[in-house]
């Protein structure tokens, strides 16, 4: 037992090891219910005496609530109470959402429900509390707010200039965070570089439309004092912590439950006022309010993402070297900071990651995040990564064309070598271990391009435009407290697992990451049945209850596998560990010659079975007098786990695309998708995959079709799925997966995350495909999404507008 | 607006009987009023395709059907398919496929595949891709649910043949 562990010892390489697990397509233990309609999701929960919130939300951009006149619709058929801004003021603190190591970050105060000014459109302003939607519908319509209206801050560009109004006045000006990068000696790179091309890139605003709107349950039970609230979200202890803080609890007076979650994406792991306000609601009732947003409230309330526009530049010399990258990033973050994580971490992570999979000397990046009056912003899936990654591989494909060599070769020439790790990147990442090459290898063995080259030069001659896009790319997962932690956000970085066996020899794990539909809990039951030794049908997994699971972050940054899936290893073998010498105590053999296979305390050497698990249960829990009086009675581990050694475990990657552009009617076609990624151990293949499949599909959705439009008063456009478009099965194309595999070493398991890497690196690839095909008209486009009017437009065929 | 209607009508095979607003929609006529939280509200205005329910033998989108409008109508849902083993090989080739993910929309998705399959759909990844194209999924990207009722559809035949 004192040999030391490692990733060998444990079996995490062999198959063929019965209860081997780890790195096998086991189907998901939780999908039966899936498609049996047998999930329950938060609005599946009802509890006796539950009310229903709905909110008046604001019609204006920005305007002063001269008055409120509840009175009518507190009187409405089934109405139970209204509450505005003032009364929730009273058991619900505000918040500010800083970090301090975002140096300088400022935000302004966020009530549940504003007390004086609507600063974006769709913001909760009255809440209604009845017995039904329908009726707090019904007395939503008779709420009379007078309304002053003000101007609206909707252009970015303008946010900083004199004459604009300051948003907040207490703030002093619209600037919420500024931050630049730089090497030094970009100026002169540049101006001495064989080549220099730039281009201003745009990444559409757009939301996460989570198929489950936002959706939460609060309940207050005067008698326990104690707050329990169901709740769709992917961070159940960091929201016990917020409601706590808030609505002044301590911690253990309040109960995040967390069943079922119908995709997250990043949009559930913030705090909205309007949940706040239904639990507030519910504090002062005393009774249970349910609120599930409708689809006109997702698209004004849940947050959005990637309002950015970026000017880039790219220096090369006359062999095709990068010599630098020089960036200039604005982003328009709405009215106030996101809590508890800020909307900063966007455009910090496009000074972060840009130029990521490349080495080379000099950077200089900026990212400046400014108010505007329109949805708050925040951490959507793969953060940042696609504006970045669009950037960066948008120039490296200029260079390419201004060299006139192709866009494979100047990357070979310019990705980090593959034996050069550690390595630190100029903005200051620090990787442990990559592997552009070997991917981007791989990626050209699947793609063949040669062959749809061949295709693309015959079928232009018949007018047919096709094009081919790659994008390389690096993706930060396992984050360390040097994400939110050291800014002094209650944002945990490590998790935790419980592991235990129970007298008939199944096993139950409580871990505190989350599952929204990644496939958490099916690789949580694989690495337990791995580690301890049973089949993977015996073990049962819970997630999602803060008064039962060890406290941990919850699941977001991709972190459920390479932290979750690591505390849940180390804590099962430390289970197996205890059965055994249990075990060697009662049949009176030496620990070392035992060993846990299928759920049977096996013979190490020879595997011949000396005890089943359910016989080894039934005497400790029954029969403990028949043991030696000293012989341990746990059957049960707890392990926490946090990194230490990289403040992220980065992973990486390289995507190809392959459409057609009709360049009558500006449509893309898309015809074939290439992804390899390497997200170190892969614990259950296919699972990855379609976590890949997925991001790529979300990836799509924002370089073609998604874009929250909003006009020149900041009145949102696309508050429809009619209006919102999102990508549907007919225009998506097959994506083919491979992967490389780089485990960490900073855990035995050696997991990183996968679930972002595909939304990280689809748009580039897809808008380098675009540029690709349009090559014969000289035409590009860098401006996110690549809608048929924009493509028309670049092609002169229509004016633009 | 005050105004309740009777309406009777089968559900899963089960004869209910409710007063309900006339402006209520059978997809909240099945979860409110019946429990029956299998379908869901994705959009609330016939986009997404996760209120897909059966009716008379047909596919509709439960919040667009006006419940009162539905006296004598025969109403399935998944949980009233998944009981009747109807659908078991495309629910097995769901889960073979990791077809779902949050699975929110998957109730909608196998009313509609399981639609796809009764019209004598084949195994044709482009036909298939085209009828569920009024089903959204943010999760999965597609293709597991392409590769799983492609998956069924040649089991079926084969088996016919
Ligand atoms: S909820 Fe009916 S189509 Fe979306
Ligand atoms: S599985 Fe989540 S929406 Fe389809």
């Amino acid at each position: 037992m004192s040999a030391p562990r490692t990733p060998e010892s444990l079996g995490l390489s062999r198959a063929d090891l019965p209860n081997s697990y780890i790195g096998r397509s086991v189907p998901r233990p939780t999908a039966r219910k899936l498609v049996e309609g047998r999930a329950t999701y938060t609005d599946d929960v009802s509890l006796p005496r539950m009310l229903h919130a709905v909110f008046v939300r604001s019609p204006h951009a920005h305007a002063r609530i001269a008055s409120i006149d509840v009175a009518r619709a507190a009187a409405a058929p089934g109405v139970v109470r209204v509450f505005t801004g003032a009364d929730l003021a009273k058991v619900c603190d505000p918040w500010v959402a800083t970090l301090a190591h975002l140096k300088g970050m400022k935000s302004a105060p966020q009530y549940a429900l504003p007390l004086e000014r609507a600063t974006w459109q769709g913001e909760a302003v009255v809440a209604i509390v009845a017995d039904t939607v329908a009726h707090g519908e019904d007395a939503a319509a008779l709420v009379e707010i007078d309304w002053a209206p003000l101007p609206a801050l909707a252009d970015i560009e303008t946010a900083l200039s004199p004459e604009t109004p300051v948003l907040h006045a207490e703030l002093g000006d619209n600037l919420v965070f500024t931050r630049t990068a730089d090497t030094g000696g970009v100026d002169e790179a540049f101006a001495n570089a064989a080549h220099v091309v730039e281009a201003t890139f745009v990444s559409g605003r757009h939301t996460g439309v989570t198929l489950e709107p936002r959706s939460i349950l609060a309940d207050f039970n005067r008698a326990e004092g104690m707050l329990t609230v169901w709740h769709s979200t992917q961070a159940p202890h960091m929201m016990q912590g917020v409601f706590a803080k808030q609505l002044r609890l301590p911690e253990s007076d309040v109960r995040v439950i967390t069943r079922d979650v119908g995709g997250s994406f990043g949009v559930k792991v913030h705090v909205y006022p309007d949940e706040m306000a239904v639990a507030a609601m519910a504090r002062v009732l005393g009774r249970p309010v349910k609120f599930v947003a409708d689809r006109f409230e997702s698209f004004v309330s849940d947050i959005h993402a990637r309002d950015h526009r970026i000017k880039g530049r790219i220096a090369v010399d006359a062999d095709g070297r990068i010599l630098g990258f020089d960036i200039d990033d604005l982003t328009g973050i709405g009215p106030y900071s996101v809590y508890p994580r800020t909307s900063a971490i966007e455009g910090n992570q496009v000074v972060n990651l840009c130029g990521g999979p490349y080495d080379f000397k000099h950077y200089r990046c900026t990212t400046t995040v400014v108010l505007q009056n329109k949805t708050p912003t925040c951490q959507y899936r793969a953060v940042g990564h696609p504006i970045a990654t669009a950037v960066t591989e948008g120039l490296v494909d200029l260079a390419a064309e201004r060299l006139g060599l192709d866009p494979i070769e100047l990357r070979r020439r310019n990705l980090i070598r593959d034996d050069a790790y550690p390595f630190t990147s100029p903005p200051g990442m620090r990787f442990e271990g990559l592997s552009h090459h070997a991917a981007l290898d791989k990626l050209v063995a699947m793609v063949e391009p040669e062959k749809l080259r061949a295709e693309q030069a015959a079928l232009r001659a018949r007018g047919v435009y096709r094009g081919l896009g790659f994008a390389s790319f690096i993706e930060l997962t396992n984050p360390s407290p040097f994400m939110y932690g050291i800014g002094g956000a209650r944002i945990s970085a490590q998790d935790g697992c419980t592991v235990r066996m129970d007298p008939d020899g199944s096993v139950v794990a409580m871990s505190g990451v989350t599952e929204q539909g990644q496939g958490t809990e099916a690789i949580l039951a694989q690495i337990v049945a791995h580690g301890v030794g049973v089949p993977v049908e015996r073990v049962k997994i819970v997630t999602g209850d803060t008064r039962v699971t060890p406290y941990g972050g919850g699941t977001w940054a991709c972190r459920g596998a390479g932290i979750g899936g690591e505390a849940a290893l180390q804590s099962a073998v430390a289970l197996r560990e205890q059965l055994i010498s249990v075990a060697a105590a009662i049949l009176q053999a030496a620990p070392e010659t035992l060993d846990v296979a299928m759920g049977e305390i096996v013979d190490r050497a020879s595997g011949s079975s000396r005890m089943p698990l359910a016989e080894l249960g039934r005497l400790v829990y029954f029969r403990g007098d028949t043991l030696p009086k000293d012989a341990p009675r746990e059957f049960v581990q707890t392990r926490h786990f946090i990194t230490k050694d990289y403040p992220f475990a980065f992973t990486n990657g390289v995507q190809a695309s392959w459409l057609e552009v009709d360049v009558e009617t500006g449509l893309v076609r898309l015809l074939k998708h290439w992804v390899v990624e390497d997200c170190g151990r892969i614990v259950n293949p296919k699972l990855v995959d379609e976590q890949v499949r997925g991001g790529v599909v979300q990836g799509i959705g924002g370089a073609l079709y998604e874009q929250c439009v909003y006009d020149a008063e900041g009145q949102l456009r696309t508050t429809t799925m009619a209006d919102y478009l999102v990508p549907l099965a007919a225009d998506m194309p097959d994506i083919a997966v491979g992967h490389v595999e780089t485990p960490t070493r900073e855990s035995l398991l050696g997991a990183k995350g996968a679930g972002e890497a595909g939304t990280a690196g689809a748009p580039a690839a897809v808008m380098n495909a675009i540029n690709d095909a349009l090559r014969p008209f000289g035409a590009k486009l860098f401006a996110q999404p690549f809608t048929p009017e924009r493509i028309l437009t670049a092609l002169g065929r229509v004016a633009p507008r | 607006m005050k105004t309740r209607l009777d309406v009777t009508l089968t559900v899963n095979g089960e004869r209910v009987t409710r007063s309900i607003e006339p402006r209520l929609h059978l997809i909240d006529f099945l979860r409110l009023e019946l429990g029956l939280t299998g379908a869901h509200a994705g959009c609330e205005h016939g986009v997404c395709g996760a209120c897909t329910v059966r009716v008379n033998g047909e596919i509709v989108r439960g919040c667009l059907t006006l419940a009162a409008s539905l006296e004598g109508a025969r109403v399935e849902t998944i949980e009233g398919l998944s009981d009747s083993g109807e659908i078991r090989a495309l629910q097995d080739a769901f889960v073979a496929h990791n077809a779902c993910q949050c699975g929110f929309c998957t109730p909608g998705m196998l009313t509609t595949a399981a639609d796809y399959l009764a019209q004598g759909g084949a195994a044709d990844r482009a036909a298939i891709r085209e009828h569920i194209s009024g089903n959204y999924c943010r999760c999965t990207g597609y293709q597991a649910i392409v590769d799983a009722i492609e998956d069924a559809a040649r089991r079926r035949a084969g088996g016919a043949a």
